[in-house]
């Protein structure tokens, strides 16, 4: 218990992920929160790769990492400007009603 | 010993802070929780040798993408209490998927797959040297792409947020660079004990200096 293996990162990822699926489940009408929700499930992704990379000996999970990284800050940007435009055009950010291309 | 102690300290609050980011009443505690979360995700990762990484996730995370949900929060003017109504509803329902998830990870992770490896001996070039390394050489191509998403998604989200107002006064350099004199400045030669009004006025150009 008290020797770390890579068990033990790999069940605090696992745990993290769950987390955020919950959040994504629990808060159905944030946008905002949903996309918090995202950012952890990266970050539990994130820790997976760090882990198995530093077990095994092997650079390439934590440059995957980096690229993971790169793309989720990207993805946050452009998630929040769609967020302020659609809340400028609609005055609310609730996720029923994004429904305008409804036919 | 105390690299266990400090891991199981890491990994509580990580995800004690990610459960508030998650229930959490106030987006602006949420966001706050999630700082919280992601430092600690970087103390696991400091602890596990991969410097880097923990490093770039407290300088792209916290400072950049926390920050920028945190401004996005403060900017809308949202009810968010209304916007929890159905909060009771949902939870039955993420309860079971979120268990189901974990239990799934873990059940394949108890499997013995994963049991044999130990962390290598450190080497002794750093963490940072040693990602250097192989980024710039063998992945060169993929970073060079990584800059080209950032670069798209910055003009993205500029011009997606940028507008045109209208109804606003804006300076506008070229038209004062343009004026002249003679296009603003009107002299009248008024007499003793009339007013301005009734001197008619000659215009501009055809006044005698």
């Amino acid at each position: 218990m008290l020797e770390l293996s890579l068990n033990h990162y790999l069940a605090v990822s696992a745990v993290l992920f769950a987390l955020g699926t919950f959040g994504i489940f629990l808060n159905r009408k944030n946008v905002i929160t949903i996309l918090m929700s995202i950012e952890l499930m990266l970050l539990a992704v994130n820790i997976n790769m760090v882990a198995f990379s530093a077990y095994n000996g092997d650079l390439e999970g934590q440059i995957f990492s980096l690229f993971i990284l790169t793309v989720a800050a990207a993805e946050a940007a452009i998630g929040l400007a769609i967020l302020v435009v659609f809340f400028r055009n609609r005055g609310s950010i609730a996720v029923e009603d994004v429904n305008m291309m409804k036919g | 010993m105390i690299e266990a102690l400090f891991f199981y300290l890491f990994a509580a609050v990580m995800l004690g802070a990610g459960l508030m980011v998650v229930v959490s009443r106030n987006p602006v505690f949420s966001v706050l929780f999630l700082i919280l979360a992601f430092f600690n995700a970087a103390g696991l990762f400091v602890l596990i040798g991969a410097e880097f990484i923990a490093m770039l996730l407290v300088v792209v995370y916290v400072g950049a993408v926390a920050v920028l949900f945190l401004f996005v929060v403060m900017m809308l003017d949202i009810n968010f209490a209304e916007m929890r109504a159905g909060f009771q509803k949902y939870l039955p329902i993420g309860l079971v998927v979120g268990g189901i998830l974990v239990f799934e990870l873990v059940a394949a992770m108890y499997g013995d797959a994963f049991s044999g490896a130990t962390l290598p001996a450190a080497s002794e070039i750093s963490n940072t040297r040693a990602l250097g390394n192989v980024l710039y050489t063998k992945y060169m191509y993929l970073f060079q792409v990584a800059g080209l998403i950032l670069l798209v998604a910055m003009i993205g989200a500029i011009s997606l947020t940028m507008r045109r107002r209208s109804g606003v006064r804006r300076q506008v350099i070229a038209e004062q660079n343009m004026r002249r004199r003679e296009d603003s400045v009107e002299i009248v030669d008024v007499p003793v004990g009339a007013s301005a009004r009734t001197v008619a006025t000659v215009p501009p150009g055809k006044r005698e200096r």
